[in-house]
């Protein structure tokens, strides 16, 4: 490959894309709802190039209907394809829900989903139907984050209904693994909170072996368990961004773009707190404390000894980790709570990068960082050849960011913790942990490891001890 | 279990069974969840394996991204093809155009990167918001004076098989454009996509033969041997779906006959070397072919016997791309003592089918375009113990507690000519007898 170059300029393309088409991100948050078969509006290739993708992540099977757009389709529109898509999948799966995300060519074309779903209901008012939930996804308008939030608030403002205001809580926690979704519940129910999570893919994308083929696997967040979510008495939502800022060359932009937490608020005055993924102390922390307040329990004495040990860590590797500099790319969210977290053991991230277009970036960074590192790069819409082109000059130490980086990590002879997604070159992608105590202690190992594994390899002694 | 699919009927058909002739290149039914993909597809992973040429997709940003990188195509050389790039158009570009910014992309990236052709491929909104992707081609063509090909894909115009024709159209265009001076007996190889270095095997052999390889086509390519493609001799083909249709338009525009070969299993190998023997009428080059095969086989059987003691009595379930690729694995599998009971493909044709029939035993399962549903239902019913798929179908297998090889293009592991027919047994002997399946069965 030619050499580094070191002005990376404005790029017209995008190059080795550090982000994915928003109907895959619709499509987890689908196979986040008990009984739920996803499909695609659109052409076919769409639909098999995200199952793909996803399949070789969570090592799952991951079925995604498609409409299967044809030439005429395209010309005439997609009401047909429609309702015999529908048909079929209600024949083969009987799913309780179907998601609809549409593809950019039914965006393209201007199809009326709502209107076909309406039609579709009318015309088979005699038979038991699923629940429809439909994400309008056009990856023009936004990445892979766009479509996953968009599809959390088109289900919640699907299905929520009002209600006499129960003792449970919603809790939206974002892109996170099915290992982080399992760790969440598990903090929640050592509080002895009732709650509603949603999306709930911890088993849905990460399976038992099966004794009997699922055609729709076990788990995922119930219809009723989502009816109840317009009764709960407070919504979590985590994050910083949501894609909420605008996408570049978009015409509207997503500033109008409710999260299902605010959503709530305005349909049914149901309050609401957000904070970042809690990943590292801090905000670990600072999600603790809101769980303190909503049950009027103090933290279990469990996870204060989480916190104490992961401390504990932080002292007994510190000297590995200071002044060390890191790349750190991917998810806009994810990669604030990451920063959060080195900024905490005293690793200086040189470069954080995201697809994202949020422009939202820099400012959450700076809130959660308080603005300390005036050297840092702050990059949206940045791809890997842009990360590629400038990592040079920033020598890192240590890269942390999802699979498709190692080409540079490669290059540049330095780690790469995997975490996010997509993790295809190692296994357990579906298990890395990263949030709470527990996962944060994962990381910090993780990462402690990768940077003294680097040393000792690079050492001429063998040493035992490090 | 929940009935299959009443329009399905006919794309599915039980040797000794049934009566209908097998129904394919059909568009798959709506609401399906077919392992199929698009018309971009077929013609990117044909194309991809030229390392020296700019790929552009034009398009929003998924299908650039899926495509990233996800075959283990190898090249020698130059990489300029595991990149991805992309116009990742935006609402504004649909709404007024996108052809600027492929402009704009086109000159920036020819600048970067400096490859020898540009590939352009339009996607399925490109189709729609109606830009002119050939006038820009031409345009930046001439003011950066290489050949910048349009590859128009929009997927929903057909299926991957469309676009393996349409990947075949776009090279033709460069074929006959070189004038390299190419020995008397030479061959391109065509369909061969140097999956896990597979096309350095063969190249092997046919060095070893003395035969020149002109062009790979598109294995290890390189924009100027396919230019002086139409130089060669001979064009071998292998993989009848994909590339038969420039071996075609090579026949008639410049008069090089082609031959169908496979290279995956030991007969099928030997016969590629034999029938290229054949074809140049040279006792010599034929003495050359025993030789080798002569050769691999001594050194291949006496490994593959006891593979075979081991393996009898299994039975796998094959679901393949191309309904070619198929027939070779019914044979090699035959090879190492394992029965084939369930055959599929996502883009057969209807001959390779009735050839399958004829290979296959009484009973076995056949079908086109199938989905997990039906592949589940099937491996039950016959009680396969290996399925032989791609990466779609390793976790339905893995679920059902079937051992399971990876026969796509993202494999890692050589499986074509003779080393590959040891692979492909060592592959297929570790996944049948892993001891995890006692935990699961
Ligand atoms: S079907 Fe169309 S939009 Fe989808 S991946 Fe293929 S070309 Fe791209
Ligand atoms: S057309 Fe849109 S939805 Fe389909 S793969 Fe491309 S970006 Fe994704």
């Amino acid at each position: 490959m030619t050499g580094a170059i070191k002005n990376t300029g404005t790029w017209a393309s995008t190059r080795n894309a550090c982000k994915l088409c928003a109907p895959l991100g619709a499509s987890i948050v689908f196979k986040g709802i008990k009984g739920c078969v996803p499909m695609i509006h659109g052409s076919q290739g769409c639909a098999t190039y995200i199952r793909r993708y996803m399949i070789s992540h969570y090592k799952e099977p991951v079925d995604i209907a498609s409409s299967n757009f044809s030439e005429e389709t395209t010309i005439f529109g997609g009401r047909a394809n429609f309702s015999t898509g529908v048909d079929n999948l209600v024949a083969q799966y009987q799913p309780e829900v179907i998601g609809i995300a549409s593809a950019c060519l039914s965006e393209t074309i201007g199809e009326d989903i709502h209107g076909f779903i309406r039609e579709y209901r009318a015309a088979n008012r005699n038979k038991p139907l699923p629940e429809f939930v439909h994400a309008s996804t056009p990856s023009y308008q936004g990445s892979h984050m766009d479509g996953f939030h968009h599809a959390v608030t088109a289900t919640v403002s699907a299905l929520a209904r009002k209600g006499k205001t129960g003792g449970h809580i919603n809790i939206f926690p974002g892109f996170i693994s099915p290992e982080d979704i399992r760790h969440l519940k598990d903090i929640l129910s050592d509080f002895g909170i009732p709650y509603v999570l949603f999306p709930d893919y911890s088993d849905t994308l990460d399976n038992p072996h099966w004794k009997e083929y699922q055609l729709i696997p076990e788990g995922g967040t119930s219809v009723g368990e989502l009816k109840l979510t317009g009764s709960a008495k407070v919504s979590i939502e985590l994050g910083y961004v949501f894609q909420q800022g605008r996408y570049k060359d978009s015409l509207k932009g997503n500033q109008k773009f409710q999260t299902a937490a605010e959503w709530l608020r305005q349909a049914y005055d149901i309050p609401f707190y957000k904070g970042g993924l809690p990943i590292g102390l801090k905000e670990t922390d600072r999600f603790f404390k809101v769980l303190e307040d909503i049950s009027g329990k103090p933290t279990p004495e469990r996870h204060l000894r989480e916190r104490g040990r992961l401390i504990d860590a932080y002292v007994d590797g510190h000297k590995y980790h200071f002044g060390k500099r890191a790349v750190v790319f991917g998810e806009e969210d994810l990669v604030i709570g990451i920063v959060s977290f080195l900024e905490e053991i005293g690793i200086e991230t040189v470069l954080v990068a995201s697809g994202g277009a949020s422009g939202k970036l820099k400012a959450a960074i700076d809130t959660v960082t308080g603005g300390k590192r005036k050297h840092m790069l702050v990059m949206n819409e940045m791809d890997f050849e842009g990360i590629n082109e400038i990592t040079d000059e920033l020598k890192p130490d240590i890269f942390i960011g999802n699979s498709k980086g190692y080409y540079i990590s490669r290059r540049m002879g330095k780690p790469l913790v995997r975490v996010g997604f997509p993790i295809h070159d190692r296994f357990g992608g579906q298990r890395v942990q990263h949030i709470g105590y527990k996962g944060t202690q994962q990381l910090f190992d993780r990462i402690t490891n990768a940077l003294i594994e680097y040393k000792q390899e690079h050492s001429s002694v063998g040493y035992k001890y490090i | 279990m929940s009935s299959f699919l009443i329009e399905r009927k006919r794309q599915i058909f039980r040797s000794g069974a049934d009566q209908h002739e097998m129904l394919c290149s059909r568009p798959s039914v709506a609401g399906s969840v077919s392992q199929r993909a698009c018309v971009f597809c077929g013609s990117r992973v044909v194309l991809y394996p030229i390392a020296d040429a700019l790929h552009l997709i034009h398009g929003p940003i998924g299908c650039a991204a899926y495509t990233w990188d996800i075959r283990g195509a190898l090249s020698s050389g130059p990489e300029i093809h595991r990149l991805s790039f992309s116009t990742d158009l935006r609402e504004k570009d649909i709404v007024f155009g996108g052809e600027s910014k492929l402009y704009l992309s086109l000159v920036e990236l020819i600048v970067r990167y400096q490859p020898k052709a540009a590939f352009v491929y339009s996607t399925c909104i490109v189709g729609v918001i109606g830009d002119d992707l050939e006038a820009v081609c031409k345009r930046v063509s001439k003011e950066k004076g290489l050949s910048v090909i349009p590859v128009q894909a929009p997927g929903f115009q057909g299926t991957k098989k469309d676009g393996y024709k349409v990947a075949c159209e776009a090279l033709a265009t460069l074929v006959g454009t070189g004038d390299r001076e190419v020995p008397e007996i030479s061959i391109n190889i065509l369909g061969d996509f140097n999956i896990a270095g597979e096309l350095w095997l063969l190249l092997d052999y046919y060095k070893r033969m003395g035969i020149y390889v002109n062009a790979t086509i598109t294995g290890d390519g390189r924009v100027d041997d396919v230019r002086s493609a139409h130089k060669a001799s001979l064009n071998v083909v292998q993989c009848s779906g994909s590339m038969m249709y420039l071996a075609k338009i090579m026949k008639e525009e410049y008069g090089v006959p082609f031959m169908k070969v496979s290279y995956f299993g030991l007969e099928d190998m030997s016969d590629a070397l034999y029938e290229v023997a054949k074809f140049f009428k040279s006792a010599a080059l034929m003495s050359k072919a025993k030789e080798i095969v002569r050769e691999e086989f001594g050194r291949l059987m006496p490994v593959l016997k006891e593979y075979r003691e081991k393996l009898e009595g299994k039975k796998a379930a094959v679901y393949v791309g191309g309904s070619f690729k198929a027939i070779s694995l019914i044979k090699a599998l035959r090879l190492i003592g394992v029965q084939t009971v369930v055959v599929g493909s996502q883009t057969g044709t209807t001959e390779d089918y009735e050839l399958i029939q004829n290979l296959c035993d009484e009973g076995t399962i056949i079908v086109d375009d199938s989905n997990p549903i039906e592949l589940s239902a099937f491996v039950k019913e016959t009680g396969a113990d290996i399925f032989i798929g791609g990466v779609k179908e390793r976790p339905i297998a893995y679920k059902l507690g079937l051992g399971f090889c990876d026969h796509n293009h993202e494999r890692k592991e050589a499986l074509a000519g003779y080393e590959g027919m040891i692979n492909f047994a060592k592959e297929i002997y570790a996944t049948a007898m892993s001891p995890v399946w006692q935990f699961t069965r």
